[in-house]
Parts: C-alpha cells; structure tokens; sequence
C-alpha cells in the first residue's frame, strides 16, 4: 500500500548518484536545481504518504511494506522493508521538509564555491541517510541508515579539507559518535540474540517476554548510541566543533538529521523502554543536566555559531527529558518546532557570516538591523520562539517537556528545576547573541560595514519560509485544557501517540488549572531572560564585562567550556594516542610486522619453493597430479 | 544398447543447437566472406549467446530428462548455464577490438569460443558419466586450440601445448574411473549410481571408491583444484587474455556441475567417505592459491592463482552438500563470472608499446589517468576479495553459512583466514592504483563493447549484492533437488 514510498529516500539517492557521476560535467544551476528538487519531490511523497495515512482509520495506521529480501542464510533472515506509521511519516515531514529549505538556501550560499557538485552529492546523501533511518522496519537497516548518516555527517563536516582545523573536527565527530556507535552496534547484537529478529513488529511484540535484565542491556546500549549521534553528555563535544563545515550543513545536521536520530532512536524503541523505567529515568536526567549544561557555556561564547551549537545541545537535551519522562510525543514535538527555529537560526546566523565576508565573532558585529531586514526580523522570530514566548511554536513544545517532567509519573521536580534553569539560560544567550549582532554600535572595519549587505533571494526566501514555520508550528500542538469546548486537541500528540508505547507509563491528565500556571511561569522565565539580556547588552552594554570580572573562576570555567575538551585530552586522546604509539612500535612494527614479514619471508620461501615445482616442465606438472591421484584414490581405498 | 529418442527430448537441447547453429553460420560466413565475417562474427555470436540465455531460461522450473536419462534440464543446471552463457557473452564482448589488435582470425575464434560452450552447457546436463566425459573433451578441445591461438607467440603455443598435454592426461584419468565406477555398479547413469549404493556390497567396495576419487581426480584438473591446478598460472598467462578470461568462468563453472551431479546426486551416499578427501583439497586449494597469488607481480598468473582461490571457495560448498551448499554454488558462480570477467576485462584495456601490460607495476597511478577503469578495477578487486558491497562478499556469506551448517567449523576457519590473506594482494592492485603516482602511463583504450562488457560486469556485481534475493528465490528451488 505504501511501496511507492520507497521514493522518499530513492529520489535523494538518485541525486547523489546523478551529480555524484555527473556532477563535474554539469553547470551549476543544474545540479544544484537538481538536488533541490529531488528533495523536494521527497518532501512531497512524503505529504502524499500522510494524507494517506490520515485517510486510515487509527488502529490500521501501521504498514510494513517489505521492498525485497536482501539476504537470507540459515536462521538469519534480512529484509529491506519500511515502516510507515505516524512516528515515521512525522520524521519523514521534518526531514524532507526542513532539508528541502536547506538545499535551496544552500545553492545561494556555496553558490561561489569550487566542490558545488561534490556538495550536493554529499548533502543529498545525508537527506537519504536520514530517511532510511528513520523509514526503516528493522533494526538492521536503521544501522544502515545510522552509519550513512555518520559517514556524510564526516564528509560534509571535513567539507572543506583543505583546511587542518575542518579536517581534524571531521575526525572528532566520526570517532566521538564512533564511541556511540558502539554502544548501538552491541545493543542491535543483542537485540538479534534475544530475540532472534531484527523486525520492530516482532521485537516490540515479544518486548514483554524477555528478561528485565536484557531488556536493560538493550535499552542502555542503544542510549549509548542516540548519546552519541545527539551530542548528549558526555559525547557531545563533537558537534560545537563540527561547525567548521558549512553553515547549511550544520543547520542540515542540527534542525532535520544526525542529532534528532537519537531521540527518534528511544522514541522508536519505546516499546522497549517502557520496560526498563530505571533507563528512562537515565535518559531523562542526562537529557535535563545536558540542557542545562550546555546552556551554560552558550552564555560566553563569542562564536555565532557555536553558541546555536551549544543551543542545539541543550534543547537536545529537552527533548530527552521529554522522552525520559515518558512524554514521547513531548519530545517528538519539540523535535519539530526546533527543526524550524534551529535551522532558521543556522541559516540566519549563515546570512549575516555571508554578509560580513565569513565573519563568525560576535565581538566583531553589532548594528547590522538596518543593513539586514529579512535576515533580522526572522532571525527575532526564531529567538522568540527558542526563548518559549508565546504563542511562537518553542512555547507549546518546551512548555508541554517542563510539564511532563514535574507531572508525568516518570518526573521529579528536580528534572522540572534544572529545565526550567535551562529555558532561562537559553532565552538570556539568544538574546544576547541577537542583540550583539543586531543591535548596538557597528564593531566592525568601516569598509566591511560599507559592504555588509542582505543575502540572496534564493537565502531569503527560506528564512522567511521557516520563519513562518518557527511561528505557527506550535499551534498544531496546543495543550486541549485551553479550550476543550472549542474542540482543541493536541494534534501532535493525537496522531503520534498511537505509534508510541504509553500504557505502563499512563499520563496523569493534567488540571487545566496547575497546566495554566505551568505555562505562565514557563512565559514569565521566558521574558526574564530576554529582559535580562536587554539590559545586559542594550540598556547597560557593560554590565556583562564587569560581571566577569567580578567572577573570573566563573566566566573563565564557562568560557573555556568546563575544560572538558582539555580533560578528554588529557584522559582519553593522550592515553589513546600512547597506547597507539605502544601498539605501533611495541605491537605493530615488532610483532605483526615481524609476523607479516616472517609470513611474507616465509611466502617467498614457499613461493621459490613452488617455483621450483613450476619448473614449466610437463613432466612435473604430470607428476604432480599422478602422485595427487594415487594419495586420493589410496586414502578412498583405505576408508572401507 | 539402444537408447530410446522421444520427440520432446530435443527441447532440452535447444540452447546447445542455437549456439551450434551460430558457429556453423559464422564458420561458413568465415570461408566465403573473409571480411564480412571479420566484422559481423562477434555480433553475430553475442546475438546466438543471448538467444541461448533467452532459451534456457525457458527452460526453468521445467524439470525434464531425455535421452534415456543421458541429459536432464533442472533448476540446478539452469542456473549454472546461466553463469556459463553470461561468461560468454562478456568474453564475446571484450574479444571484440582484442582480436582485430592481435590480428587473431575472428571467424575461427568465435566460432571455437561458442563450441566450447556448448561443450559447458552438455557437461552441465550431463547425467551420465560417459556425457560428463564427452563433454569434456568438446568444451576441452576447443579451449586447446583457442588457448595457442595467439600462433605468432611462443607462449601462447606453450601454453597451448602444456593445456592439452595435461588435459587429455587427466581426462584419461578420468576415463579410468569411469570404467572402475561401472565395473563396481554395472552403470554409467548418474541416478542408476546413487540406487545402486544403497545395497552394501557396492557402498563398500574399494573398486567404486577408486573410480570416484579418479573421477574426482579429472574435474578438480578442470576446475583447478590443488594439487592438479598447476598448469592453470603458465596457461593463463600464455592464453590470449580474453580466452583466459573465458575459460575462467565456463569450463571452471561446468566442471563443478558435473562434481555436484557426481559427488551429490550420484555420490551423497558416499560423504563419509569422500568427505575427507574434498576437506583436504579444499583447504589446500585455499591455501596454495591465495599464498601463492602474494608473490605474483604479473597480473594475470594473480588472477590465475585468484582463480584456484575461488575454486577452493566453490569447494568447501561441495564439501557441505548440504541445501545451502547446494544453493550458494550457482550463486557463487553467477557472482564470480560478473567480478573476475570484469577484472579480465581491464586487463585487455591496458596495454605498452602494443602488448598486454601485465606487470602490477603498469597499473601505478591509473586512477588519476583513467579514473572510471581504476574505479571499476578496485571495484572488482573488493569483489573477489569478498569485500562488501559487492557480490563477492554475498557469495562468500552463503559458503560459510553453509559451511557452518554442516558443522565443518575446521574448514570455515581456513576459508576465513585465505579470504583475509587474498585481500592482501587484491588491496595491493587498488593501492597500486590509486595511490602511487605514474611513472610512465600506460596506453588504455576502452573501445565501446569493452566498456558495455566493464559496466555490466561492475553492475552485476553490485546488483547481486543487493539484490541477491533476486536469485536467491530461484537458487532456493534447486536446494529442494537434494
């Protein structure tokens, strides 16, 4: 019923296939026309395989169609199938719909670059990637999606490799996801040991059966990997550098791929969780102390970019919380409404490096509201909206996480404090990030100001197009207590929930009256923070210095991010690479070489030795397969 | 003994009299219209190839037997010729400029290559011994002519001299065993063998047994089986690259055909005793053709020694004789005439000063030169390395699955352990390639069918990877044959 689905990764695929061979030989607008497109016509089976899905009744709304077996041996069976249920299709629209944005706006910003095909070969492989993880009816082809979306994530992040510090962040997110990784590989193992499948129908189904104790292993193991792909404690060090890619490529990785694959990973195996609530009280809190962990180094950055990374980080963090708690279709929202603001920050951020010639240093900008409009009003859109001010789309979905994790029978009040200190954190570093760049006096050299400019139309026109999104996403997840009798449900929720695992983990529904004031103190954390922000950089630009001042340990801690890329130094990569150099010397060189030179001295031997039999003389050709008959038919005789 | 003819046994046969009728017409087109046929008589081949593909696959899921039981059509056998015409095909069109440049007489060269398939295609069908050894000698005798082809080289007639010395040498061994095979049972009949052995006295006599390790003796010669594949390297290397690259496919997939029917359908009663004996040639055919294939810097005795490796590979599925043995053989050989024609085919495109440039060190650097043909190359390299994603690594699987369902943990272990080694000297061809600079280019030309021949050669390759379900469903019919 769903097979022509099998488009959505296809038509991206075929993109990277088509410029990855032709590429070279095609003029520009082609290609990146071409990829454009084809995302975009993802976007739109997608579309069709909703509707489609709406048009079925709730109960049926789970279709696995198996596209053909890939390879089956013995009692290992594997399929290459797709799951089309409301958790996939949800992923698919945020996928394909906020990549779609993102390839476009990227045929404006790498519009000057030398790699232009080699770009969109990679980019619409990462969309594929993505797809097929997320589309998947099995754990196998997940991980073949999951390693694809590493592996891109790799190639597009080292993007420009001529550059050493581009390469070496290329390096840190393959290997520091690698860790996770591992932890994901282990846990689909298991997964097949237990259960003797990789089908999600037959694992979920038989989720009830095994063991607590394996089911825990399992659980954790895949964390490990979503900890990994999401940059969550203490894997996320990867993504802040990662930013040495492209711009797009970052909005790519952190709005619609690669950092959501986690959190659809624990929502998808929700089944499994349910089971193990001491792994999702795990979850939850290393999602709660990541939101506010990261928040707090965003606070002194100085880097555009690095700051949304940060951001990205914590909000990632959110999203687990959501999920820890229970709450899945919490998180899943989120997911959505950050995809909009997230890559409309990115790509924001993206129009004013463009238009200050690469520019990433906030120190360096200030007054561009006047030289930039669009980019400035969108980007105080997506700034609303991360700050959780309503009725922007971050209000709904942070409002219904912090709500869950004080109310759902999975929360506690110290997930709901450290969210709501996050939410704070976040709406005080937008702001500031938003008023230093926008607002002020210009920091910058006389002549970069005089060129400063506003983008493209081909960059406009999705900031605006995501702006609109950033803006009215929340509304498809409004709370149903505001107003029962006007029939307003929690759409998200309502479509998704029927996907996920719920029933140990029922929600209490919540009074409108605590749900009310949830929301306004939500709102009124929001508006701190950005009050705080105005004064600190608006009203009194030098409040902030002094403040540092006043507290070096402090903002030196925070601005040299906890030291954590130093102890990861000193703890694993100096040891590692010890331990490399001891393998290398001591192990490699004297004993595997020694080995394989033995070996190879030994071949050589053998090899003269059997040259000396290939004397090219019949005779011993002969010889050799008359004594090679009598040793047979001796040995056949003497078996009776 | 009179062998009872019915109309309907001829259909059988209707792959082998397409491919006899194109021979007799490029031969008769050869004598009176020397130049048209030196055009025409490589199209003309590939169009009867295709025609003998389109007739035998008409003859799936059509399980027949005539000719007094002589030849049978059964899934089995279906697929394997499938592999046996695919090879033809793509030497067909890799032979194409090969011959006009060697200046090679095409008519006779065609017409050679398709008879000697049809000797493949008999011996495939074969379900009696005295077949299996009649088409021997037809597949055989063609491929001695055609391996000293080449008549104004010295090597290709040495090669060409040795190959037929060797081979009527083993044939004759063979014969010897079919004649020990009848004095114990009192028939040549494949089915009639396997019926007899049920009653004791024949399980147990040492005539049968020494007939069947002759027999054994005169196919692992044809699909070069250590420790009788030693004139598989000089006479690889002496062929005309093309018939190298023909042989390596056909007469190795026929062969093992015609070890399945007699080992498996003839002989399954018999693994007890057998088994032993194919372990050991197996692990040595492994073991010798992948060690051996490291020293080698002329590529075409690697390929040659490659070729051994795989026929070990083969082996250790034979050794199974279990369904998934049984289903992985024609797999393994659909996949390998894909990866090793494709890794012929670029072979012929590289040449020096005119000739083949053989030597490893003529391929340094052809990726900056010719990215797509090195790109193709590593391509096939990871194929036969069984390096995913290819077919090769697929094919691979299914042997060690089956390996592992017949508990021969001993055997999966050499077979793991030669794949690691062969890596070494396939890896050496890429890095060679794509990481060394040139010193002096080498001359590559890729006329259009050698191109066609690389891209289907490199898309089959792939597509078996993943897709193998494809022929995995058929392959799953010729297991219920066991």
């Amino acid at each position: 019923m769903f097979t022509y689905a099998w488009l959505v990764p296809g038509l991206p695929l075929l993109g990277t296939i088509i410029n990855g061979i032709f590429g070279r030989f095609l003029p520009r607008k082609v290609v990146g026309t071409l990829a454009s497109a084809l995302v975009g016509g993802s976007f739109l089976v997608s579309v069709a395989v909703f509707i489609q899905l709406l048009g079925l009744p709730e109960e049926e709304r789970h279709v696995t169609s198996a596209l053909y077996t890939w390879i089956s041996a013995g009692n290992f069976f594997a399929e290459a199938g797709i799951l089309i249920d409301p958790l996939s299709v949800f992923m698919m629209l945020v996928v394909s719909g906020v990549g779609f944005f993102i390839h476009v706006y990227s045929t404006g910003y790498m519009g000057h670059d030398e790699g232009y095909s080699r770009y969109f070969t990679y980019l619409n492989l990462f969309a594929a990637s993505m797809l097929i993880l997320v589309m998947a009816n099995n754990f196998l082809l997940l991980f073949v999606g999951w390693e694809l979306v590493g592996i891109c994530s790799y190639l597009l992040i080292s993007f420009w490799y001529s550059r050493p510090s581009a390469v070496a962040a290329g390096k840190k997110a393959f290997i520091t996801t690698r860790v996770g990784d591992l932890g994901f590989t282990l846990g689909v193992v298991l997964i097949f040991v237990a259960f003797g499948t990789l089908a999600y129908d037959q694992v979920f189904a038989a989720a009830g059966e095994v063991a607590t104790g394996v089911i825990t292993a399992i659980t954790v193991l895949l964390f490990i990997g979503a900890i990994g792909k999401s940059a969550q404690i203490p894997l996320y060090v990867w993504l802040p550098d990662a930013m040495e890619g492209p711009t797009p490529v970052s909005a790519l990785i952190h709005a619609a791929t690669m950092v959501t694959a986690g959190v659809y990973l624990v929502a998808r195996a929700s089944p499994l969780y349910v089971h193990a609530p001491g792994v999702l009280l795990i979850v939850a809190f290393v999602g709660a102390v990541t939101a506010l962990f990261a928040a707090t180094i965003a606070l002194v950055n100085n880097d555009i970019k690095r700051v949304l990374a940060y951001s990205t980080i914590s909000q990632i963090g959110l999203m687990f919380l959501g999920v820890g708690v229970g709450a899945f279709a919490a998180g899943l929202f989120h997911l959505l409404t950050h995809a909009f603001f997230k890559a409309l920050l990115f790509l924001g951020a993206g129009s004013v490096m463009h238009a200050l010639a690469g520019e990433t240093d906030i120190r360096n900008m200030g007054g561009l509201r006047g030289k930039m409009q669009v980019t400035y009003w969108t980007f105080l859109v997506a700034g609303l909206a991360i700050a959780g001010i309503a009725p922007l789309s971050g209000f709904f979905s942070k409002d219904e996480i912090l709500a869950a994790a004080l109310t759902a029978p999975g929360g506690h009040w110290l997930l709901y404090a450290l969210g709501l200190a996050a939410s704070l954190l976040t709406a005080f570093y937008i702001f500031r990030l938003f008023f230093k760049a926008f607002h002020g006096e210009p920091r910058m050299s006389a002549e970069r100001l005089e060129r400063a400019h506003e983008s493209p139309p081909s960059m406009t026109v999705p900031l605006v197009v995501l702006a609109i999104g950033a803006a009215v996403a929340g509304f498809v997840g409004v709370p149903g207590f505001l107003a029962p009798e006007a029939g307003w449900t929690h759409a998200v929720a309502h479509f998704l929930e029927p996907g996920l695992a719920r029933e140990p983990l029922v929600e209490a529904e919540l009074p409108p009256a605590i749900g009310v004031m949830l929301m306004l103190i939500a709102l009124a954390v929001g508006i701190a923070g950005i009050a705080a922000a105005w004064h600190f950089y608006v009203r009194r630009p030098g409040t902030a210095a002094r403040l540092a001042q006043r507290a070096p340990a402090v903002y030196n801690t925070l601005l040299n991010k906890y030291w954590v890329d130093e102890a990861y130094n000193a703890l694993f990569v100096r040891p590692g690479k010890a331990l490399a150099a001891f393998f290398w010397r001591g192990i490699d060189a004297a004993v595997v070489d020694g080995f394989v030179n033995g070996v190879a001295r030994a071949v050589a031997g053998l090899s003269l030795l059997v040259r000396r039999t290939e004397t090219g003389y019949l005779r011993n050709y002969a010889l050799a397969i008359f004594a090679g008959a009598v040793v047979l038919v001796g040995y056949l005789i003497s078996t009776r | 003994m009179r062998i009872p003819v019915d109309p309907s046994d001829w259909l059988i046969l209707i792959p082998e009299f397409i491919l006899l009728g194109t021979a007799i017409a490029i031969l008769m087109i050869d004598a009176f219209a020397k130049a048209a046929s030196d055009r025409s008589s490589p199209w003309i081949s590939l169009a009867g190839t295709a025609g003998a593909i389109v007739a035998a696959v008409f003859l799936w899921g059509n399980p027949l037997s005539g000719f007094g039981g002589m030849i049978v059509n059964d899934d089995f056998g279906v697929l394997v010729s499938t592999a046996i015409l695919t090879g033809t095909a793509l030497a067909v069109l890799i032979s194409v400029d090969y011959v006009r440049r060697e200046e090679l007489p095409a008519g006779e060269y065609y017409a050679l290559i398709l008879l000697s398939t049809i000797g493949m295609l008999l011996m495939v069908s074969s379900a009696n011994l005295i077949m299996i050894f009649l088409s021997l000698e037809v597949l055989s005798i063609a491929l001695y002519v055609l391996t000293g082809f080449a008549r104004m080289r010295p090597r290709s007639q040495e090669a060409g001299m040795k190959y037929f010395l060797l081979g009527s040498f083993s044939a004759a061994i063979l014969v010897y065993g079919v004649a020990l095979i009848y004095g114990a049972t009192g028939t040549v009949d494949l089915q009639s063998i396997a019926d007899e052995l049920i009653s004791p006295g024949v399980l147990g006599n040492p005539v049968l047994l020494a007939g069947a390790g002759l027999v054994l003796v005169g196919l692992g010669f044809k699909v070069a089986a250590v420790p009788f594949q030693m004139w598989t390297p000089d006479v690889y290397e002496g062929a005309p690259s093309t018939v190298a690259a023909f042989m390596s496919i056909g007469s190795k997939a026929a062969a093992f055909a015609a070890l399945v029917r007699v080992l498996i359908f003839a002989m399954g009663g018999l693994r007890p005793e057998w088994l032993a004996a194919v372990w050991v040639i197996a692990a040595l055919t492994m073991t010798v053709g992948n060690l051996v294939a490291i020293a080698q810097d002329n590529i075409k005795r690697m390929l040659a020694y490659s070729s051994i490796a795989h026929a070990g590979y083969i082996l250790v599925a034979v050794a199974a004789a279990n369904r998934l043995g049984l289903q992985s053989i024609p797999f393994y050989l659909i996949a390998y005439a894909f990866m090793n024609l494709g890794a012929w085919a670029v072979v012929t495109a590289v040449t020096r000063k005119g000739e083949e440039a053989v030597g490893l060190s003529d391929y340094s650097g052809l990726f900056w030169s010719h990215p797509v043909l090195a790109g193709s190359m590593g391509l096939f390299m990871f194929a036969l390395a069984g390096i995913p994603p290819t077919a090769g690594f697929t094919a691979k699987i299914y042997v060690f699955m089956a390996a592992v369902a017949a508990d021969m943990i001993g055997l999966l272990i050499i077979a793991i352990v030669t794949t690691i080694i062969s890596a070494y000297f396939y890896l050496r061809v890429t890095v060679i390639m794509f990481m060394e600079r040139p010193a002096e280019p080498p001359v590559v030309t890729v006329p259009t069918p050698l191109a066609v021949a690389i891209a289907v050669a490199a898309a089959g390759t792939i597509w078996l990877f993943l897709f193998p379900g494809v022929t995995q469903s058929f392959t799953d019919t010729v297991a219920r044959l066991l």
